[in-house]
């Protein structure tokens, strides 16, 4: 079946029309409806809310940004590492990866009092709960992209004689880099959300903290500025991510 | 499990072998035992009065897979010169990267800057012999090189290949499936026979070639060869 190819203007105009189009519906709507502006504002109203409170969102958002970023830093770092040590030792891969993708079974928001309960009210238990978000899906990934290599490679490379390091570096990474990178887009975007939940439970700064007072507090124009001013911040990270994967591509030395 | 049996054998240096035989008679665990990629052997298996393994790590040897096995994030040129990348403790004596040279002689030099997936079969598989050749061996093995490429491009890469053997001056050992490419490349052909894998019968060419080496695939004398290789082959898998 052939269906008629959209025009490069339409593809970039139609999902601006779209999301605009939904906004103008939600600003008619609220008061078309009744709907009191404690339960839900405008976005007229959350766009003003950002304009004369936008110091204390930003004051918010910061421990958010970082918490997030050191959780991605931390959870991407160490599940590279796992997944070049089962990579290398498939006894250990063995023993230890069910156990692994067990645990990646439980719900983060079950396992953070636990998190919290341990590492106490700082900073600390954020960052692991984002980290843990991040973990995962780059294990998985990256474990599975290490093993890409087929046999004719990895024979090709033992004819030549390379050292254990080359093979991985010519080779094994290679095959692996599209793998992780997809991995690190999601892990751009679930770390915000780990962070966003470890302030849900104990903290009073971060946007988690404001979310959860200005729920209790019937402060919905604050609420929903601090909801958006998250999800920016997951797509300014995975369009950070996003980018540093086209400078790999175009830096990227013949592999 | 025993794969290959009493099979005695000896290679000239600068020969061209091919060597035919039924699935499943151990033509590629010959090669491969060669290469070093075989994890255990015993007998004697002595490359120029070297081991396998030492002939390998001093980088006497190369290998053309069936597959070509480019790696597809390297352009082509970048390709023939993963040699000179790994394994550079195993480089003996001095090898320039010459790149281009090598894929002029495959006939591909138009092409360095493609990636793999932009190239036909039998284009990646002339990419994968430059790379051999980067290495500048004394031995040459290819597994059945041409066995996914249709006929007349394998023939012209038959000739190719001959045209590179008479240059560089290297040994060949060259498996196939293919009776007529057996007889048109080597200057000596193994038949070996399966169930267990033994040496069935080791013919000479010679008399088919003219002086430059060449021969005509449709002459008489070549044909009734292919036909005793083909009883030979068919004796030779019967056997178990």
């Amino acid at each position: 079946m052939m269906r008629s190819r959209l025009s490069m203007t339409e593809t970039a105009v139609l999902p601006m029309i779209g999301a605009l189009s939904l906004v103008a519906a939600w600003q008619w709507l609220v008061p078309a409806l009744g709907i009191p502006a404690y339960i839900v504002p405008t976005p007229a109203a959350v766009l003003r809310t950002f304009a004369t409170e936008w110091r204390f969102l930003l004051l918010n958002a910061l421990p958010t940004w970082a918490e997030a970023a050191l959780g991605f830093l931390l959870g991407n770092v160490l599940g590279v590492l796992m997944a070049v040590a089962f990579a290398y030792n498939p006894r250990l891969r063995a023993a230890y990866f069910p156990v692994v993708l067990l645990f990646n079974t439980i719900p983060v928001l079950a396992l953070a009092p636990i998190i919290i309960l341990i590492f106490g009210l700082g900073m600390l238990p954020k960052v692991i709960i984002a980290a843990l978000l991040c973990f995962f899906p780059t294990l998985v990934n990256t474990a599975q992209g290490l093993n890409l290599a087929t046999a004719n490679e990895l024979e090709l490379m033992h004819v030549l004689s390379a050292s254990g390091w080359e093979t991985f570096w010519r080779l094994r990474a290679p095959r692996a880099a599209p793998l992780l990178f997809s991995s690190l887009r999601i892990s751009a975007t679930t770390c915000v959300i780990g962070a966003i939940v470890g302030e849900w439970i104990g903290s009073n700064q971060g946007l988690g903290a404001v979310i959860i007072q200005s729920t209790f507090n019937y402060q919905a124009e604050r609420l929903f500025a601090a909801v958006v001013l998250a999800s920016l911040s997951g797509i300014a990270f995975f369009a950070l991510v996003a980018q540093v994967e086209r400078m790999f591509h175009r830096l990227q030395p013949g592999g | 499990m025993r794969v290959l049996s009493d099979v005695d054998l000896i290679v000239g240096k600068g020969e061209f072998l091919t060597i035919l035989g039924p699935s499943g008679c151990g033509k590629s665990t010959l090669l491969r035992a060669v290469a070093d990629l075989l994890p255990t052997m015993d007998g004697n298996l002595s490359v120029f009065g070297r081991t396998p393994s030492e002939a390998r790590s001093s980088r006497e040897v190369a290998f053309v897979f069936q597959e070509a096995t480019l790696l597809p994030w390297r352009t082509v040129r970048q390709n023939v010169t993963l040699p000179l990348q790994v394994g550079r403790k195993s480089i003996s004596r001095p090898v320039e990267p010459k790149p281009d040279h090598w894929l002029d002689l495959v006939g591909l030099s138009h092409l360095a800057d493609r990636y793999p997936h932009q190239l036909s079969g039998g284009q990646r598989q002339r990419v994968a012999i430059a790379r051999a050749l980067q290495c500048e061996p004394d031995v040459l093995l290819m597994d059945e090189p041409f066995g996914a490429l249709d006929e007349i491009t394998r023939d012209r890469l038959n000739d190719e290949l001959l045209t590179i053997w008479r240059r560089t001056g290297a040994t060949i050992l060259f498996v196939t499936h293919s009776i007529i490419e057996a007889i048109y490349l080597g200057g000596r052909v193994l038949v070996l026979a399966a169930n267990p894998g033994r040496v069935q019968a080791m013919i000479d060419l010679a008399p088919l070639k003219d002086e430059n080496g060449f021969c005509r695939r449709e002459s008489t004398n070549v044909q009734e060869t292919a036909a005793h290789l083909r009883r030979l082959l068919q004796e030779g898998s019967l056997t178990a």
